[in-house]
């Protein structure tokens, strides 16, 4: 490589300016990594000396804490599971059968899909939440979260399935398959990566929320972590580091593990590809 | 094995007629090809007897049974699809075996059929693998094997060997011919290839806009044509089609064109009917039956050389009447002919095809 004298001192320049942004994101997460084990963490960031588990023993010790982590598993997986199913058997639907008009259905249903778990629907929310008599339960966290997610998962799906050829079904069913069984022994396994990319999707979008279970959930026995992290602030609302830190990190282990999952066993393959 | 029936078979995509008023029958063990150009509803047809597509009209019969209606599934045919479609998160033994697999058969021995199958069409060795790692020419094998894995009524194929280079379709359809004849197999064969459906069929659909236009054996398409569609479709190259003037002098036919020279030819009755309405009439004349000749000849066609190209053993010599039209002969020279050389190609009058003003074929004399 040949390069000018001012050309080799912009690279520099560029370089540097790319490293002190870098560093600006990195350091949070230097914080994140590193306050967990440190029994006098601060707000600065700062190497543990020595390091230590002590703030995971309190946190595990707190069973509110423990509980919560719980409570999130319950909602974030019961609602993959009915996201998952009801959009796959919809958008398997919408793409496969001729019924008039399912292209406008799909996009109406994308429109509000961003309204209901937006805050604007709160307020009604709530009342039909109440009304069902519902309230603070994992259903109507579980249903609301599903009912704002099908939309676009169904879309992604959509687009996913119609990109598959038809005649994988057809030549299931010339060969004598029940539609049924041209859906489960064919259609299924060809869609399967379409459903992981919704699966972990939905997941990460019902572990991380904060306002739909804070406004429907009532009782601390039925809180998810994300409002539980709540609890780590002192009367006068200061947080208390040590243990946010520690809770922080449990809190973002299975979202981190999924991805890990998933792409060691699914490799995070778009065959169909999504093109919205 | 068993017969199908088409009885006025209509199916319209919204106004759009892809087949319409469509008879016809093929009967238990033959091989019938639906030959035609793209979108003439040729897989449309195919998928009708497959019960993938209903009928907006008509009835589908298979061995006398009425189908139109049907599902798929309970019709027991078996189809080869163009793009294969073979699943592909299955290995080829599985692959193989589903027809065998929804049929209830246990593991065992679906794998083994599926292996004695898949060891005559030479993939045995293969049965591992998925078909994401074969070429194109086992995937076409594969789905073939799949196809013939079970005791169907009748097999369909949409152009199964369009994806293979010219080499491989030329093996397949050797291995299809041989299969045909070994089985006798009822099988209707979609393409639009008609070397292909030449040298397959026992008779040959020809379809135009959805219609059939002639439906016969492959040696009487050739040798009789019933419209100048099917004069220019098969045939390779396909029949040459001059347009020409006819008036009845004599007691027989004389034909006038530019660069025409005929003798007269011996007036019949339908000949007479077909100058009654008008005298535009086409003659035509296969490649295969021109020759060079002298200029001035009788029987000959005469216009400056438009292309000379070397085939092999044979040549392929084309004139330039003006216009475009233009006459091909396909003869065996070592001449060396130039470009705007006046050429004159030569024909006996046994060759010789009329088609009337509406392009219906002419019976010659004793058709
Ligand atoms: N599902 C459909 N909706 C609307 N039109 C269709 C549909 N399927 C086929 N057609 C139309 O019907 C006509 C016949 O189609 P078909 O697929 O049978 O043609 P083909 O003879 O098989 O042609 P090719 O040789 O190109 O495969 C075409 O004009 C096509 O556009
Ligand atoms: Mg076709």
């Amino acid at each position: 490589m040949n390069l000018t004298i001012p050309a080799f001192f912009g690279r520099i320049a560029f370089s540097a300016l790319a490293a002190l942004i870098g560093a600006v994101f990195a350091l949070p997460l230097l914080w994140f990594l590193f306050a967990p084990f440190n029994a006098q963490a601060q707000m600065g960031l700062a190497v543990p000396d020595p390091w230590t588990l002590s703030n995971f023993v309190t946190v595990f010790g707190n069973s509110y804490a423990v509980q919560a982590l719980w409570n999130s598993f319950i909602q974030a997986t019961g609602g993959v599971i009915l996201v998952g199913a009801a959009a796959t058997l919809a958008a398997y639907a919408l793409s496969r059968s001729s019924v008039p008009g399912k292209g406008a259905v799909t996009y109406v249903l994308l429109l509000f899909s961003s309204v209901v778990s937006g805050s604007a629907a709160m307020v009604p929310i709530f009342l039909i939440i109440s009304a069902a008599g519902i309230m603070d339960t994992h259903v109507a966290v579980i249903l609301t979260f599903a009912g704002g997610l099908l939309p676009t998962a169904m879309f992604i799906l959509r687009d996913f399935i119609d990109s598959i050829p038809k005649s994988y079904e057809e030549s299931a069913m010339v060969a004598g398959a029940s539609p049924v069984q041209a859906f489960f022994d064919v259609a299924l396994p060809v869609i399967r990566p379409g459903i992981v990319v919704v699966v972990v999707w939905s997941f990460v979008n019902i572990w991380g929320s904060f306002l739909i279970p804070f406004v429907l959930l009532r009782s601390s026995d039925n809180m998810p972590a994300s409002v539980a992290i709540y609890s780590f602030y002192s009367e006068a609302g200061t947080p208390i580091v040590t243990l946010l830190a520690a809770y922080s990190l449990i809190y973002s282990l299975p979202v981190v593990a999924l991805y890990l999952f998933v792409s060691w066993k699914f490799g995070f393959r778009f065959f169909g590809g999504i093109k919205a | 094995m068993a017969s199908v029936e088409f009885k006025s078979v209509t199916k319209s995509f919204g106004d759009f007629k892809a087949v319409s008023e469509v008879n016809f029958n093929i009967g238990d063990g033959e091989f019938v090809c639906l030959l035609g150009p793209s979108g003439c509803g040729k897989t449309t047809s195919l998928r009708m007897m497959a019960g993938l597509e209903t009928p907006t009209s008509g009835q589908i019969l298979i061995g006398g049974d009425e189908v139109t209606h049907l599902h798929p599934k309970d019709r027991n045919i078996a189809m080869v699809f163009q793009d294969y479609a073979l699943y592909p998160h299955m290995n080829l033994a599985d692959n193989i075996a589903y027809p065998l697999k929804v049929r209830g058969e246990a593991v065992a021995n679906r794998h083994g059929r599926a292996r004695e199958v898949a060891d005559v069409l030479k993939i045995g060795h293969l049965m591992d693998r998925l078909p994401s790692q074969i070429s194109g020419g086992q995937q076409q094998r594969t789905s073939l094997a799949r196809a013939l894995v079970y005791p169907a009524k009748v097999y369909l194929f949409d152009e199964p060997l369009s994806n293979l280079d010219a080499k491989l379709r030329l093996e397949a359809r050797g291995f299809l011919n041989h299969l045909q004849r070994d089985m006798g197999m009822t099988a209707v064969y979609v393409t639009h290839d008609q070397a292909e459906a030449m040298a397959l069929a026992t008779r040959i659909a020809v379809m135009d806009q959805g219609k059939i236009v002639q439906y016969a054996s492959p040696i009487e398409i050739y040798r009789r044509p019933a419209t100048t569609f099917v004069a220019n479709f098969v045939g390779n190259p396909p029949m040459n089609l001059v347009e020409v003037d006819g008036t009845q002098a004599g007691g027989q036919l004389v034909l006038k064109g530019e660069g025409l020279a005929m003798a007269g030819l011996p007036m019949t009755d339908a000949i007479g009917n077909a100058l009654a309405s008008s005298s535009k009439l086409t003659l035509g004349v296969r490649p295969e039956h021109l020759s060079l000749t002298a200029a001035g000849a009788t029987n000959s066609i005469s216009a400056p050389l438009f292309a000379n190209e070397n085939m092999g053993p044979e040549s392929l010599v084309t004139i330039d009447r003006g216009e475009g039209a233009r006459v091909t002969a396909r003869i065996f020279t070592d001449d060396h002919l130039h470009v705007s050389d006046q050429v004159s190609l030569s024909f006996s009058a046994e060759h010789v095809h009329l088609f009337d003003a509406m392009g219906k074929r002419i019976p010659a004399v004793g058709e």
